[in-house]
């Protein structure tokens, strides 16, 4: 296992900590959790194989969060002294006391177990320990690779993230964590006649390091070299006809059909009504809880801050919760929440799983969505014995416009390349598609999920949440799946020409 | 140290042919509440040293947070060698000449929670009203201020104070199926009547009490000027000069080149930027942190005055630097941190529209707009937080909230009435764009793809 650098740990953590929660002690805090963080990001962007910018950022600082008469505070700083830190603290304390005439509900949270320990994410080679000059001539070769095989345009990104962040509160808990996560794309582009389109590679953002580019889990080179010809297809694809297909949809498409219909409909803020006027609500209500048929039976679906590469996996949440893995529908019901220590205790559901997250030093944790994954089937099907049961439908591979409303009801997805499929084969690409459902109307109409070995972890980095805005990484691992009758769009026809 | 000593330090030190020299100080406040409730709240500081370095043709951008003094060194350092390890950069050019200006010397402005020492009393008065009232209100107060410094080693000095507030007021009845929102964009908060906001929301939920059932279809709209501010900062965003010219955008003219000229809207509406326009006052130069297709670190400084994107319903410019208009052909452009769309003089306010509607849907805001296809820029999205039916001229009751699969570029040409422009915040972008002026449109047949269950 790879440790945490040197030079983190070289700064004055648990010195800054006592500071802080002794402050908060001192000025009557019933609580307060102490959290510094480094997080650095550097992202790169050729077109046509040039370097068109770079930026190497990090974000380093602290955060104070306090309850003070049952009521949150919360101050971040950047001044890295005893003294600045016991200001901060201070400055956590008044903010709870100038909102406490705004504050109906007193703060109290689930008990966790005192923790105190040291996590680091599964990596072999720190994206940061590699040269400049050796990523962006890689992303330019690939490129030049595309160019020189009839694309007018490529676009390359590679985005990577190292967070290190260390928490302490006043129960005892003291934890280190880091981790590492990159995202490299490409996106080929061409014009045929009047019409232009794009492809960009299926290759999902990942919780590895910079392997992840050189041969360990993903083969860059194989893909690529498919993709001039695919793209060349979609160009002069027919059209597709409006109507009601039955749908094979490959994780590369549906980890954000799940993350958008169940990741977020199964967070207990928003359930709850506490995004109600932002992200929104949530069509599975509480008062659902173990009775909700979500889905089909064979439906089953957990959230996991423990996978191995996820985007979402920690060792202990941003309140102190140790990482777990916990069931949300199973057999096709809702069965569970995604939650936070306040919420837990609030609905009388014991501990935290562990999802309260801060994408920042600046930002307060708020309850964020764990790696939330469809389960294969065992001895499931493979992605051409689901096609193989379709008379008349497609096949939808990669992702790319999505949009579901405030209660997760109506949805509406596109893609990367869709297939028809007639009489159980692939019959050519269709262009202008795009999937529309209701999001318990599209699981129940679920009929088939491939097996454990057709399952791929998907993701992103930038799901975003809250306000003031936070975003944050989550991965969703599935199987291919199979759904009849699910209404399909002519996207051309809806601009109405 | 002060944010104009670390620039000049940062430009002081060898090592680079030129440097520009980037440093923002942040600081913010906030409330959020739901259920007629606190939920969380904080205050926050921010302090970034950009240095970006010129070697030959090389460009090297390193960003670091919260730099004490004995950090300059290696962060002017760690730019330097990324500039020596770099290719030529395509947007290289001379660096922005100029002095220093009259206001350089001033201290970063900040923020605290005390912004909100009038206005939390008179939410906690609404939290009661509303308790009152049989509602439940939800929302979110921020305050931020941004003080950007830039200075080049070509002498140019530049510092703009940022103030960004924003209120979101959503309403809902304790059953949760009745909402209403409204929002106010603001620099300090002085300007913010929670009761007269409250009040809004309190006659919307009663129009929501009468409940109608709407098929899809393509009805006569009325979009109120903070949806209309959504759809065009899309537009605004996917104006690209340089993807235009490169035939990847709805700007794209077929067979090469930009539609710059071309016939957008039948009406004469101008959608413009001026930093200067008041109550949306912005930055008068331009910041890069980083080059892209819109913009280049060469540009920093440039001076922004006001810009025409659409004059008189024609697309008039598009979003870029001073390497891309070289590619293009067409005029020095970057983008500007305001909005505004204005359409013939004399227009009616969204209230005298509604008077003169005989039958159309009223929207309150549009919700998670994204891109469907950009050849035509179609967007789809959700209405939200209250659809009202118009007939003769008032509202008689809400109907269901729809999916929508529109063209901002397409609309322009199909609307029939521009109203009377105000400032407005947007639904779904205030978080990266608040200062927009926009009219209520009347669009004769909006295209609601679908019914949503959401309420």
């Amino acid at each position: 296992m790879r440790q945490i650098d040197p030079d983190f740990l070289a700064l004055p953590l648990r010195r800054l900590a006592d500071a802080a929660l002794q402050r908060a002690r001192e000025l009557g805090a019933e609580f307060a959790a102490f959290r510094l963080e480094r997080v650095r990001a550097e992202t790169l962007r050729l077109f046509d194989a040039r370097l068109e910018g770079s930026s190497d950022a990090d974000d380093l600082g602290f955060a104070v969060r306090v309850v003070k008469n049952g009521t949150w505070g919360f101050a971040g700083g950047i001044t890295l002294t005893p003294e600045a830190v016991a200001e901060v603290a201070a400055q956590a304390v008044l903010v709870a006391e100038v909102s406490a005439p705004l504050n109906r509900e007193p703060i109290e949270l689930a008990t966790e177990p005192v923790h105190e320990g040291v996590w680091v994410s599964s990596y072999d080679v720190d994206p940061f320990d590699v040269p400049l000059r050796d990523k962006v001539a890689l992303l330019g070769d690939w490129s030049s690779g595309l160019l020189a095989k009839g694309v007018d345009h490529v676009s390359a990104s590679l985005m990577q993230v190292k967070e290190q962040k260390f928490y302490a509160d006043s129960a005892g808990t003291v934890t280190t964590q880091q981790r590492v996560r990159v995202h490299p794309a490409l996106t080929a582009m061409k014009t045929e006649g009047s019409t232009f389109d794009d492809m960009r590679t299926l290759a999902p953002p990942v919780g590895r390091g910079y392997e992840y580019l050189t041969g360990t889990g993903w083969d860059f080179p194989a893909e690529l070299a498919e993709l001039p010809d695919l793209l060349a297809e979609k160009l002069t694809a027919p059209s597709v006809k409006a109507g009601t297909y039955d749908l094979v949809v490959d994780p590369s498409n549906l980890w954000l059909t799940i993350h958008e219909s169940i990741g977020h409909a199964t967070e207990l803020d928003r359930a709850l009504g506490y995004e109600a006027a932002y992200a929104g609500t949530s069509f599975a209500t509480f008062d659902q809880l173990n009775t909700l048929t979500y889905g089909s039976p064979i439906m089953n679906v957990t959230g996991d801050r423990t996978a191995d590469h996820g985007l979402a996996s920690v060792g202990w949440d941003d309140e102190g919760v140790q990482g777990q893995r916990f069931d949300i529908v199973r057999d096709g019901t809702l069965v569970g929440y995604q939650l936070d220590r306040r919420m837990a205790l609030m609905k009388g559901l014991g501990r935290s799983n562990g999802c309260a997250f801060a994408d920042s030093p600046g930002h307060p944790p708020i309850q964020r969505m764990a790696n939330v994954s469809l389960q294969p089937a065992e001895n499931g099907p493979s992605a051409e014995e689901l096609i193989a049961g379709v008379d008349d439908g497609i096949y939808v591979l990669g992702d790319k416009s999505w949009s579901i409303d405030m209660q997760r009801y109506n949805f509406q997805f596109t893609g990367q390349r869709f297939y028809k499929i007639e009489n159980g084969r692939l019959a050519g690409q269709l262009r202008d598609v795009a999937y529309q459902a209701t999001t318990t109307d599209f699981w129940r109409s679920m009929d088939a999920v491939g097996g454990p070995e057709t399952y791929v972890l998907g993701g992103a980095f930038n799901c975003g949440k809250g306000q003031p805005g936070q975003v944050a990484p989550v991965s969703h691992g599935c199987p291919p799946a199979r759904f009849r009758g699910v209404k399909i769009l002519n996207t051309v026809q809806e601009g109405g020409k | 140290m002060t944010p104009q000593e670390v620039v000049e330090r940062a430009l002081a030190l060898p090592g680079a042919d030129d440097r520009v020299v980037i440093v923002d100080e942040d600081t913010s406040a906030n409330l959020r509440f739901a259920g007629n409730t606190l939920t969380t709240n904080g205050v926050a500081r921010g302090s970034r040293l950009t240095v970006i370095s010129i070697v030959g043709a090389g460009t090297g951008v390193v960003s670091r947070s919260g730099v004490t003094p004995d950090q300059i060194a290696g962060v002017v350092g760690a730019a330097d060698q990324a500039a020596r390890d770099a290719q030529p950069s395509e947007d290289a050019r001379p660096l922005v000449a100029g002095d220093v200006a009259a206001d350089w010397d001033r201290p970063a402005e900040e923020t605290s929670i005390a912004v909100f020492r009038d206005l939390a009393p008179a939410l906690g008065e609404a939290f009661a009203a509303a308790e009152a009232g049989g509602r439940r209100l939800y929302g979110f107060a921020e305050h931020l201020v941004n003080s950007v410094f830039v200075g080049t080693s070509t002498g140019l000095r530049r510092r703009h104070d940022q103030p960004t507030g924003r209120l979101e007021l959503n309403a809902k009845s304790p059953d949760m199926t009745r909402s209403a929102w409204v929002g106010a964009a603001t620099r300090d908060f002085t300007d913010v009547d929670i009761a007269a906001l409250d009040a809004t929301l309190a006659q919307r939920l009663e129009w929501a009490k009468r409940k109608i059932d709407l098929a899809p279809g393509r009805y006569e709209t009325l979009l109120p000027p903070g949806a209309v501010a959504d759809l065009m900062i899309y537009l605004y965003w996917s104006s690209g000069a340089r993807d235009a010219f490169d035939g990847r955008t709805v700007f794209a003219k077929p067979g090469g080149g930009t539609r710059v000229g071309e016939e957008l809207a039948k009406l004469p509406i101008d959608l413009y930027s001026d930093p200067a326009r008041a109550g949306v006052e912005c930055g008068g130069f331009t910041v890069a942190h980083t080059s892209s297709r819109e913009q280049s670190v060469f540009d920093n400084g440039f001076t922004l005055g006001q810009t025409k994107w659409i004059a008189e319903g024609k697309l008039a410019n598009l979003i870029q630097s001073r390497h891309s208009a070289e590619v293009t052909g067409l005029p020095e452009t970057p983008a500007i941190d305001n909005l505004i769309m204005e359409g013939p003089a004399g227009g009616k306010s969204l209230e005298e529209m509604i008077a003169a509607t005989e039958r159309g849907l009223l929207l309150t805001c549009l919700w998670y707009i994204r891109e469907v296809d950009p050849q035509t820029l179609l967007l789809t999205g959700l209405t939200r937080d209250g659809v009202y039916l118009v007939e003769n001229g008032e509202v008689t009751g809400e109907v269901n909230n729809f999916r929508f699969n529109e063209s901002p570029v397409d609309l322009l040409g199909r609307i029939t009435e521009v109203g009377a422009a105000s400032q407005t915040l947007p639904r779904e972008w205030n978080d990266y764009f608040t200062r927009t002026i926009m009219p209520p449109l009347r669009v004769p047949d909006f295209n609601m793809s679908t019914v949503s269950q959401a309420n």
